[in-house]
């Protein structure tokens, strides 16, 4: 998939704290076009505040963000794909409609429809209603939205859940590609996946690697 | 603008597709008119007098039912999130949900409303007027609803906590949009100054009622 343009991203001792207790400070990190950041930490250790922070969902406490790389003046939220706990998929659209509504949403005219059908095997049920897949299918149709529309950069927060072995290696293979393409991926999961990570997090002891 | 057209598109199809909303809201309104009716006794004259009000209060009432829907899906599921990653500003994604509800509720609301006017023996003279004001009318309607659906978003049975804060607000469009109906005369007691009101009514919760809702979205989001 051609990516529309690449981007690094950059942290500047961003912190967090939700309910005013703080779940980290201090956080910097830079990703170069091509790299990927692997977030781990015990549960409650702050991994999806974070990718909710870089997704412009949360605000940050301190510190900033900073992206390079683009000619407008993107916010980061536009230029990413976050792909939380929850599926976002609606159960009255076919999966067909789901993916359909997703490319011209977010694709703004750029979106390609049948690659993401394609990406995780969801063309042979392109016409069934979201609501009579199984939780592995609507994980999968959650994550073909990244093929959805071309966007630089990856949040991904747990994707591998109740995914099967096969849907898994694929989801490796997916982010092996986007990195290969010069795109930027962040993962939060506690299953091992082959992609090589550049960059590691550990929250909980809030130093970058 | 395709961007903004699919999510109106989609928003409208789910409404029907999903089924309950807009079916209920129509029963909701035909019960209403129809047992009011009943408590007040064979007087025509009384019941034509009083119809403008009643057919107004039902239409308010039934919008309400589905009012707290317009974000409540969408943020149960996760997609607010993903809209609030699009390209459209989160206002923008505000006032495209509450002009869906506008088309997908309110819209049948209104030509049920006529019919509804037969059985209240409403004057014959007075349907286009009626016609009139509730188009005019019910845009502020799903709008201002769109303010207390946002607010409300995350609570558990928000549904009376909506009324409570959106009925307020809906007591300028009840009181011009009942003196809206009336046959049509010129002269200081013509339709048109409440009819302008309502439309002035719409007009600005059409641009102010986004705004609140997506900064009421935006808390909900954290």
């Amino acid at each position: 998939m051609q990516l529309p343009f690449k981007v690094s991203l950059s942290a500047h001792d961003i912190a967090c704290e939700r309910g005013g207790r703080t779940l980290f400070q201090g956080l910097s990190f830079t990703l170069a076009p091509g790299e990927a950041l692997l977030v781990s930490g015990p549960n409650g250790a702050g991994k999806t505040s974070l990718l909710r922070q870089l997704a412009g969902l949360l605000p940050l406490a301190a510190g900033r963000l900073s992206v390079t790389g683009t000619d407008e003046d993107l916010p980061v939220a536009e230029l990413c794909h976050a792909i939380g706990h929850l599926n976002a998929t609606k159960t009255a659209l076919t999966v067909r409609e789901n993916l359909a509504f997703w490319a011209d949403f977010l694709g703004e005219g750029h979106g390609d429809l049948e690659s993401a059908l394609a990406a995780f095997g969801l063309t042979p049920l392109s016409a069934f209603p979201a609501g009579l897949l199984s939780a592995g299918q609507r994980r999968k149709l959650a994550l073909s939205r990244l093929y959805a529309a071309p966007r630089p950069i990856w949040l991904l927060d747990e994707p591998s859940v109740s995914l099967d072995a096969h849907a898994v290696t694929r989801l490796d293979g997916a982010i092996r590609d986007h990195l290969k393409s010069g795109g930027i991926a962040v993962v939060a999961t506690h299953v091992p996946l082959k992609t090589k990570f550049d960059h590691e997090l550990a929250l909980g002891s809030g130093r970058a690697a | 603008m395709r961007t903004a057209l699919a999510l109106l598109a989609r928003d409208v199809k789910l409404a029907w597709r999903e089924g309950g909303a807009v079916g209920v809201a129509l029963g909701f309104y035909l019960i209403v008119v129809v047992i009011t009716p009943l408590g007040l006794g064979p007087d025509l004259n009384l019941l034509g007098r009083i119809a403008p009000g009643i057919l107004w209060v039902g239409l308010l009432l039934a919008a309400l039912l589905s009012a707290g829907r317009i974000f409540e899906n969408d943020y149960e599921d996760g997609t607010l999130d993903v809209l609030a990653t699009g390209p459209l500003p989160l206002s923008v994604v505000a006032g495209i949900k509450c002009l869906a509800h506008w088309l997908s509720t309110c819209i049948p609301l209104v030509l049920l409303a006529p019919v509804l006017g037969l059985l209240l023996n409403l004057p014959m003279g007075t349907f286009p007027s009626l016609g009139l004001a509730m188009l005019a009318g019910t845009p502020a309607v799903s709008f201002v609803a769109g303010i207390g659906a946002s607010l409300t978003l995350g609570l558990r049975r928000s549904g009376l906590l909506l009324a409570l804060l959106v009925i307020p607000l809906y007591v300028p469009i009840l009181i011009f949009g009942v003196s809206a109906i009336t046959p049509y005369v010129s002269g200081p007691n013509s339709i048109w100054p409440p009819f302008l009101i309502l439309c002035a009514l719409s007009l600005a919760s059409v641009v102010l009622a986004p705004l609140a809702a997506a900064a009421a979205l935006r808390s909900a989001l954290r």
